[in-house]
Parts: C-alpha cells; sequence; structure tokens
C-alpha cells in the first residue's frame, strides 16, 4: 500500500487565509442562476394589483374583464383564495398578550397599506399580465390612515385594526431605577428617531413555483428557504415532505429576504390552482413599496449618572412602528435591541419598554442588524452627550464606563454575559490609525479661525449580541423557532468533499470559508471541496442566514461534523493499518500508527476503502459521512472602536466625511478579505443611514421614495474610503469566532452623526434628525444662529414633521435629578 | 411586431419583437443572455449595463428595437478565452459580494477605462456613480478598477 511509504505533509491552515472567493467564477462571467433566470416550459407570469390607499375598505372586485384581455390565462381577487390562503406567519408573540392581526397574503375586505395586494393576474408573458391589471375593477371606500405612531395611541386615533393600535408593550428591568435616579447628580433626558428604512438587496425579489403530481418545488429570492418551507407548509396545508424550497443566486438579503411574503404564498395556491408553473418577479417600485422596511422607532431616553460621568441608570422608552401587520420577526426587531441599549457598559439599573405600534404602512421587519443598531445608536449618541455635560472627551467618557478587559466574561445589565472582548485595546488601534489627537488640533484651529468648514469628530464603541442563538434562549423570549445550525460531510469515493450547510448565503462567500474551515478539520485540500446550500431536497435541515449567525453557528455545526468523520475513519484506518484504533493519532488528514508515523493512511484512502467497504472491521458501518447540529451556548459578542472625521459646511450644510477608521474585534478570522468586505459594505450601509436614507410617506400614506431615484442609495463617489484594522479577543466557542455580518451597519451610524454634531457643538447644536441632508443641517445651523431657538426650532419642526423633537442643547440639568425639558411626545 | 437584427456576443440574431420591448428583456427572454440582470425600473441602478457599440448604455433604458443593426457586448461576452482584465480584477480585488450588479460595474467600469485608462480613484467613483452596488461598500471596486487599468484594460 504506496500510502505506508508517504509521508504526507501537513497543509498550511486555511483559516486567516485570503482566499479568493470560489463563488466569484460564475459571478463575474454572468453564468449566475439568479431566480428570475428560470423559465420552465408552459410557465406563466403573475402580476399583481395593489391598494393605492393607505387604509380603505373594498366594497367591491371584478377581475372578469381581466380574463378576457390577450394572453390572459386566470384572474383572482382576494376572495378567491379566502378558504386556502390563511394568514402570513409571525413566528415572534414577544409577549403573551400581544395583538397578531390577520394577515391574508391577498386583501379581501380591508387594505392597510399602499401596495398591498389585491388581485392578480396570471398570462403568458409578463408585459400581458401587466397590461391585463387596467382591466380589474375595483372599487374602495376609504378610511383614515394612521401615520404617525406618536399619535396613534391616543383615543382619538383612528384605528388600523380593530384592536387597536397598540400590539405589544414589552416591559423588561433589572436594578433599582429608583435608586439610580433619586439625586443623581446627572439626568439627560433624550429623544431620537431611527426613520424608516428600505433594505434594497439589488436584486428584486423573485419567485417560481412549478406543481408535478401534488409535489411542489418553490425557487424564491429568499434567505431562508428552510424556515420558508416550514412555513409555507403552515400556512397552505401542503404536506411539508412534498414541498421542496430552494434559494438559488440570492443577490443579497440584509435582512429583507429573512421573510414569507404574500406573493410567495400565492405563488403556490396559483400553481396548484392551474397545474402550471408560474412565476412573480417584483419591479423595484413595488420592491419599495412592498419588501418590509426597517429601523422606524422613536426611542425616549434617560440616563443617570455621577458627577464623575459614572452611569448609574439607563431607562429606554420606543415606540417602535410595525407597520400594518406583524411579519416573520416585526415584533421582535425592538426587543431584541432591548438587551443592547447598555452596551459596552457598567451600570446599575436598566429598563426598557417598547411599545408595538400599527400604523397604515408597510410592515417593519428585520433589516442589517435588525433592533441593535437602533439600540447603539441611541446609546453611542447619549455617551456623546454625557461627555460634553462633563467637559469630558467622548473617549474619557466611554473608558470611564466601559468593561475592563480583565473583568470578561462579564454579566451585564441586561443580563447578558459577554465572553470576551478588550475595548481598550480595540481604541487605542482606532486613535492610533486615526491620528485622533492631531485631528482634535485642527478641530481646535478651526474653531478659533471661524472656519465655515468645521470639522467634527465622531466615535463609536459599540458591541452587538450575534451568533443568534441559544435555542433555550430564544424560548425564553418567545421566538418560534431554535436557534442551532446543521451540517452534513459527504467523503466521496475518490477523495474529494462535499459540504451540506443549513446556512443559505446570498453574497457572504460560504463556498469559499466554509472549504477553508473544512480543510482545516479534514486536511483535504481547499479545491478538493464543495459546499452545497439552499435546496431543501439537498440539505434538509437549517435555520439559514440571517443575525450573523452562520460562522459563529454554522461554522462549529461544521467542525463537529468533521469531527465524527475523522472518527469515523479512525476504525476504518485502524482496520486498513490492521492495528488498534486506540494506537492511532490523527493529524490533519491522516491516521497514522502512533510512534511509526509512516505507517498511516489518508482520509481520501480511507474514504476509497470505504466505498468498496470488502474488508471493513466487524460492525462498522461502510460509511465516514456524518452530520451534526450545533446549538450555541451563548450569543457571540463582536466590538469595535469606530471614529469618523466629517467636514461640515456650515454655509450648505453639506457634510463631507474625511475619513473613517473601523477596529473591529471579531475574534478569529477566517477569511480576512471577506471580512473585510462585509466591514466596507456595513459601513456602506450604516452611513447611508445617517447622511442619505429615508422612507418618507405623505400625508395620504403613499410611499413618495418608491424608485430608486427617490431613494437615495449612496453611489461611489458619495461614498470614502474605509481604513480598518482589527483587534482579536477570540470567542468562547472552538474556532473563536463571533460574526461580522452587521458590525459596520451597527457602528457606523453613530459614529458619522456624532462626527456631525461634534463639529456643531459651537452653534448650541445637539441633534441632527437622520438622514443628516444638507438642507437638515443647514436648517439646524440657521435655527441655532437665530438667537432665538425656540421659534426657530419651531418653524425647523413645522418643515420637517419626522425631526426629532425638544433636544434643545440645554437638555442637561447637574444637580436637580429632574430634566428641564422632555422629549418628543410620545 | 418589429423585425430587428442584432449582434450579441458576436453572435447574429433577428427576431420579431413588440416595439415596446424593452432591450434588457429581449437580451434575458428572448436571447437567453440572463448574465445581464435587472435592478430598477428607473435606469437608477445600472445593473443591465451593456455595451451597445461599445459604449456602455443601460438596457433597460433602451428598447430592443433601438438596438436594431448593433453590436452588443453582454457580461458573457467578456472573457475571450481567458477572464477579462476586469473580471479578473474583481475576483481578485474581493470586488463583489451578492454579485447582482457586477455585471452592471464591470461592464460600466469598461466604458469607464475606455475613455479614461489611468483614472484617479476620484475618477473612477465619479465614473461609476450610475451603478448601485449594495454589499461592497464601493471600496473594493474602486480597486479592482484601479487594478485593471493598471494592467492596461484599455489596450
Amino acid at each position: 500500500m504506496t500510502a505506508q511509504t508517504e509521508v504526507v505533509q501537513a497543509p498550511a491552515p486555511e483559516l486567516g487565509r485570503a482566499r479568493l472567493r470560489k463563488e466569484d467564477a460564475r459571478l463575474i462571467t454572468g453564468q449566475t442562476n439568479w431566480t428570475d433566470n428560470i423559465r420552465l416550459p408552459g410557465m406563466l407570469h403573475i402580476a399583481f394589483l395593489r391598494s393605492p390607499f393607505a387604509h380603505a375598505r373594498i366594497t367591491s372586485v371584478d377581475v372578469s374583464a381581466a380574463r378576457d384581455e390577450p394572453g390572459v390565462i386566470a384572474a383572482y381577487s382576494g376572495a378567491d383564495f379566502a378558504a386556502e390562503q390563511g394568514s402570513l406567519p409571525c413566528a415572534w408573540p414577544v409577549t403573551p398578550d400581544i395583538v397578531i392581526p390577520a394577515h391574508p397574503p391577498m386583501a379581501t375586505d380591508e387594505v392597510r397599506y399602499v401596495g398591498e395586494a389585491v388581485a392578480c393576474v396570471v398570462a403568458r408573458d409578463r408585459y400581458a399580465a401587466a397590461d391585463a391589471l387596467a382591466a380589474i375593477e375595483i372599487d374602495y371606500e376609504p378610511l383614515p390612515p394612521v401615520l404617525d405612531i406618536r399619535t396613534a395611541l391616543d383615543e382619538s386615533s383612528p384605528k388600523v385594526h380593530e384592536a387597536g393600535n397598540l400590539s405589544y408593550d414589552f416591559l423588561f428591568a433589572q436594578g433599582d431605577m429608583d435608586t439610580a435616579f433619586h439625586d443623581a447628580p446627572i439626568v439627560l433626558e433624550r429623544t431620537y428617531r431611527q426613520q424608516r428604512l428600505i433594505p434594497a438587496a439589488m436584486e428584486p425579489r423573485s419567485v417560481v413555483c412549478s406543481c408535478v403530481g401534488g409535489e411542489f418545488t418553490l425557487w424564491s429570492a429568499t434567505q431562508i428557504p428552510h424556515v420558508l418551507r416550514v412555513m409555507l407548509a403552515l400556512v397552505t396545508g401542503i404536506p411539508e415532505q412534498n414541498l421542496r424550497v430552494i434559494a438559488p443566486d440570492v443577490g443579497g438579503g440584509f435582512g429583507s429576504k429573512l421573510q414569507v411574503t404574500a406573493e410567495e404564498v400565492l405563488a403556490v395556491l396559483i400553481a396548484r390552482k392551474l397545474g402550471r408553473p408560474v412565476k412573480w418577479t417584483e419591479s423595484r417600485s413595488e420592491g419599495n413599496m412592498t419588501v418590509h422596511h426597517g429601523r422606524d422607532q422613536w426611542q425616549q431616553l434617560r440616563l443617570a449618572a455621577d458627577a464623575d460621568g459614572r452611569i448609574r441608570g439607563l431607562e429606554v422608552d420606543l415606540l417602535a412602528d410595525m407597520g400594518a401587520y406583524l411579519m416573520l420577526v416585526t415584533p421582535g426587531v425592538p426587543v431584541l435591541g432591548a438587551f443592547m441599549f447598555p452596551a459596552i457598559y457598567k451600570m446599575d439599573a436598566y429598563s426598557f419598554r417598547c411599545r408595538g405600534v400599527f400604523s397604515t404602512k408597510m410592515p417593519t421587519d428585520a433589516y442589517r442588524g435588525a433592533g441593535r443598531p437602533e439600540a447603539t445608536f441611541a446609546i453611542e449618541r447619549l455617551m456623546d452627550e454625557l461627555g460634553v455635560e462633563l467637559g469630558l472627551d467622548p473617549l474619557e467618557i466611554r473608558e470611564r464606563n466601559w468593561i475592563k478587559h480583565e473583568e470578561f466574561p462579564f454579566t451585564t445589565v441586561a443580563g447578558l454575559t459577554y465572553d470576551s472582548g478588550n475595548y481598550e485595546a480595540a481604541t487605542a488601534k482606532a486613535k492610533e490609525l486615526f491620528g485622533y489627537d492631531a485631528l482634535r488640533r485642527e478641530q481646535q484651529e478651526r474653531r478659533e479661525s471661524g472656519d465655515p468648514v468645521q470639522l467634527g469628530l465622531g466615535v463609536s464603541t459599540f458591541t452587538e449580541m450575534c451568533g443568534l442563538a441559544p435555542s433555550r434562549v430564544l424560548g425564553s423570549l418567545a421566538y418560534g423557532a431554535g436557534g442551532w445550525e446543521q451540517a452534513s460531510i459527504r467523503m466521496l469515493p475518490t477523495g474529494k468533499v462535499e459540504v451540506v450547510t443549513g446556512s443559505s448565503a446570498h453574497g457572504q462567500g460560504h463556498e469559499t470559508a466554509w472549504s477553508q474551515i473544512v480543510a482545516d478539520q479534514l486536511g483535504v485540500p481547499f479545491e478538493d471541496i464543495r459546499v452545497l446550500h439552499g435546496d431543501t431536497q439537498v440539505s434538509p435541515r437549517g435555520m439559514d442566514t440571517y443575525g450573523s449567525r452562520s460562522l459563529a453557528v454554522g461554522g462549529m455545526a461544521l467542525v463537529m461534523a468533521c469531527d465524527k468523520v475523522v472518527e469515523k475513519a479512525r476504525a476504518i484506518a485502524a482496520g486498513m493499518l490492521e492495528v488498534s484504533a486506540a494506537d492511532l493519532e490523527w493529524t490533519p488528514g491522516r491516521w497514522a500508527v502512533r510512534g511509526d508515523p509512516d505507517k498511516g493512511v489518508t482520509i481520501a484512502e480511507i474514504a476509497l476503502a470505504t466505498f468498496a467497504a470488502h474488508a471493513l472491521p466487524d460492525g462498522v458501518e461502510p460509511s465516514i459521512d456524518a452530520d451534526a447540529t450545533y446549538d450555541p451556548d451563548n450569543f457571540s459578542f463582536p466590538h469595535g472602536t469606530h471614529l469618523c472625521a466629517t467636514e461640515v459646511d456650515t454655509e450648505t450644510g453639506f457634510v463631507k466625511i474625511r475619513s473613517y477608521v473601523a477596529v473591529d474585534d471579531i475574534g478569529k478570522i477566517v477569511n480576512p478579505m471577506i471580512v473585510e468586505g462585509q466591514v466596507h459594505g456595513g459601513l456602506a450601509q450604516g452611513i447611508a443611514q445617517a447622511l442619505y436614507e429615508e422612507a418618507v410617506y405623505d400625508d395620504d400614506g403613499n410611499l413618495v421614495t418608491s424608485t430608486l431615484a427617490d431613494y437615495l442609495i449612496p453611489s461611489a463617489s458619495d461614498l470614502p474610503s474605509y481604513v480598518t484594522g482589527r483587534t482579536e479577543s477570540p470567542a468562547a466557542n472552538r474556532l473563536g469566532v463571533k460574526g461580522v455580518g452587521e458590525a459596520g451597519t451597527i457602528a457606523s451610524t453613530p459614529a458619522v452623526v456624532n462626527a456631525i454634531v461634534d463639529a456643531l457643538r459651537p452653534f448650541g447644536i445637539n441633534d441632527i434628525t437622520m438622514p443628516c441632508t444638507p438642507e437638515r443641517v443647514w436648517r439646524a445651523i440657521q435655527a441655532a444662529r437665530g438667537g432665538d431657538q425656540a421659534s426657530a426650532a419651531e418653524q425647523h419642526e413645522a418643515r420637517q414633521s419626522d425631526q426629532t423633537q425638544g433636544n434643545s442643547p440645554r437638555g442637561v440639568t447637574p444637580g436637580s435629578g429632574e430634566a428641564q425639558q422632555t422629549g418628543g411626545t410620545a | 411586431m418589429a423585425e430587428i437584427t442584432v449582434t450579441v456576443d458576436g453572435v447574429n440574431y433577428e427576431d420579431h419583437v413588440e416595439p415596446r420591448m424593452l432591450l434588457v428583456h429581449y437580451l434575458r427572454e428572448i436571447v437567453g443572455k440572463t448574465g445581464t440582470p435587472i435592478g430598477c425600473d428607473t435606469s437608477n441602478c445600472g445593473a443591465c449595463t451593456v455595451l451597445m457599440d461599445g459604449q456602455s448604455v443601460k438596457s433597460c433604458a433602451v428598447l430592443a428595437v433601438q438596438a436594431d443593426g448593433t453590436q452588443i457586448t453582454t457580461i458573457e461576452g467578456m472573457a475571450n478565452g481567458a477572464l477579462h482584465p476586469l473580471q479578473r480584477a474583481f475576483h481578485e480585488e474581493h470586488a463583489l459580494q451578492c454579485g447582482y450588479c457586477t455585471p452592471g460595474m464591470i461592464m460600466a467600469a469598461s466604458d469607464l477605462l475606455r475613455e479614461n485608462p489611468h483614472p484617479t480613484d476620484t475618477e473612477i467613483r465619479e465614473g461609476l456613480e450610475g451603478n448601485l452596488c449594495r454589499c461592497t461598500g464601493y471600496e473594493n471596486i474602486v480597486r479592482a478598477v484601479r487594478r485593471a487599468a493598471q494592467a492596461g484594460v484599455s489596450e
């Protein structure tokens, strides 16, 4: 046997290598498999008629004329689906008495947001389907819209649903708030606005469904093929074993494709009705209206501190806009934030309240960060305010409060146990890369010279909880599923490896990173590994990709499955080498006899011998394949220090990001190239929230940012170059990894806004509502310069109904234990 | 129906199309060039960018009948035996994540480098402002175009 003379060199470790991506080969050549590329014989196209009203009763629908249009095969209204369409699922009832209204995929008697589907046409091509929508006759009786959640809970407010506009009231408290606030030398009170955002993944949603002999195959541009399969089975009653869901190439998600959509359900029902394959692909305008939105909170905050700046207590009171219905995890998004407001800071007491409020707008749900960016924004803005109050540098006030590196593991006031971290190290590195002290000097010079372009420095020392999540914790939060992940290793007879993962990548690079992990564990070449995912028939178990969970949970499942492969291979190797299994020693890729390393067999040879199965030891099954399911013990807690320098033109309000430094501690790194890319993209989305993006509804509830001409996704010319750095505090899991998908987005929004406000402090400005457009910045400066700040602020307010109210620069009352003014009217 | 003759990635096609048919739908649904995706309906995102007689156009903003008699190059026609230097540079600089904007980004970049073979980073950013990417934050796209320029892509 050749293996006994061949000494295998252990390959260089893959972990930490900047491997170029396997995924790219098809993506850079156009050999892609987007859902909209799929064409099946006889396939029909669906077009939806959507409500033009934010709130109305449907008094009549007549689709019959549409059926006579050229190329039309069928036309349906909600009544046609009433018996079978069920209700779109909400998997996160955050309180026992939460109101979860029925959410029919196609409206039957009432519409509650502009864009809600009310009828559809199925035709031979997409043009014919769209044309025939005009022949549908539908009458509405308009009802009053509900557009401002700050007044939606008033008795006098119109109601979105019969049960009222309050979905839930979630409370969480730790520590003695009365003691914390009683006689506190410093009490800050602020209201911040988290504007509504549109996720806008570049690939619009698309669904194809075929039904052959009662077996359904659904292709969808989704992040969650596994969850979707379960939910579709529950909603439609189709037996789960007859339902296969495939997520082919998926062009970005950012949470927006973590959903069970009306169009997916209806595609299944229409395919079942017609017995023919159907496709629906949204236009961007349709998507902006009807893909769930993100954020949209009013945050009322109170913070009590000692005279030296030590935080005593934090009180958070949120109003969160649910939109018209609760979708998959709508109510849970702000609740995830509940555990993140205390962030990296020590405090004695904390209370959190969130009321989920209905409005006649598109439902909100997960968007990159999902609850954690909102929380991080609030606390990082507050820390700056506290620093100003005490005349301390924003880094100094943070350091006085953050958890010291020697204090880990540390259980926060919110009850999370942070396993590792080193905020001092990340901050020191960021300061150095940024040139913090020199920029502070320049800022001072510009202030003294009255430079019309003022310099501001913004700090964000963020953390996040990710690696969602330990199943028992999710259970305690009333989430409807677990947080485990699945992996399978298939050892092929030729020594190649198929890795099956329950993660469902849509741009993250799992095919590359998972190959690196398995290559190290099994000692097989990176090139010999193929990663399979996103098809419930190939990968039958999984929890999919969101919440920066894939590496910290799915990566660990891979390691555990590899452990099993290695152990199973050991028994077969013992037979091949005619020694006791106990006498074998594993080095990656090879079992060899202890003390006689020349005598061994490689994993490839074992795989071939297993395939032949001619001479396996008694009782050993002819397989070294293995599955593993990993349920994490804890979340992971990436952190970092982000520093942003903005130049604010006080004459035009234009904000330019001059430099941005992101130092992230995400534990061990599998592929630094992919990590850097994730950080860059995350930063862009967080900066976009700070400066550019906002979903705007008019007074009638029409979305006025329904196209990419109106909703400003930044282009290359709008964004800066980034400087990235890393520190490394390994997580407690075996790989030491934490997750990086959301870090940049969570960290960067407050860094940018803090920088803008820092530039404008001499004007007495202490807040600019996002997005900090030139107009808003200019108006804030004008209002501040006007002398009569109150009336100027009022004028400003009248023009900007969505602006934060009441954050005057004198919102701090040292020594009184009370604030002089309150925040918004929530 | 109108009759058109279009050369797509070096192959001649004669087809009858509705006068209102968009070039991108013609490419995707009649010719089968699904490598060119559609990202919006207002010609803001640039995902559908192709070359028409060597110049970049957003194929959602061109009618198929307007392409009559022209030569169209899509992402699928860029590799000529070996990867195009821009394709290679996008791979090597990790200038794509989900990859949906990538065909349009590469086609727009090729036109940019044709007009300006040695752009500064600012010129690259401004030259690509008609193409949106939601994943990369653009940093590595700029690096990739710079790298391709240094490799002499326009020659």
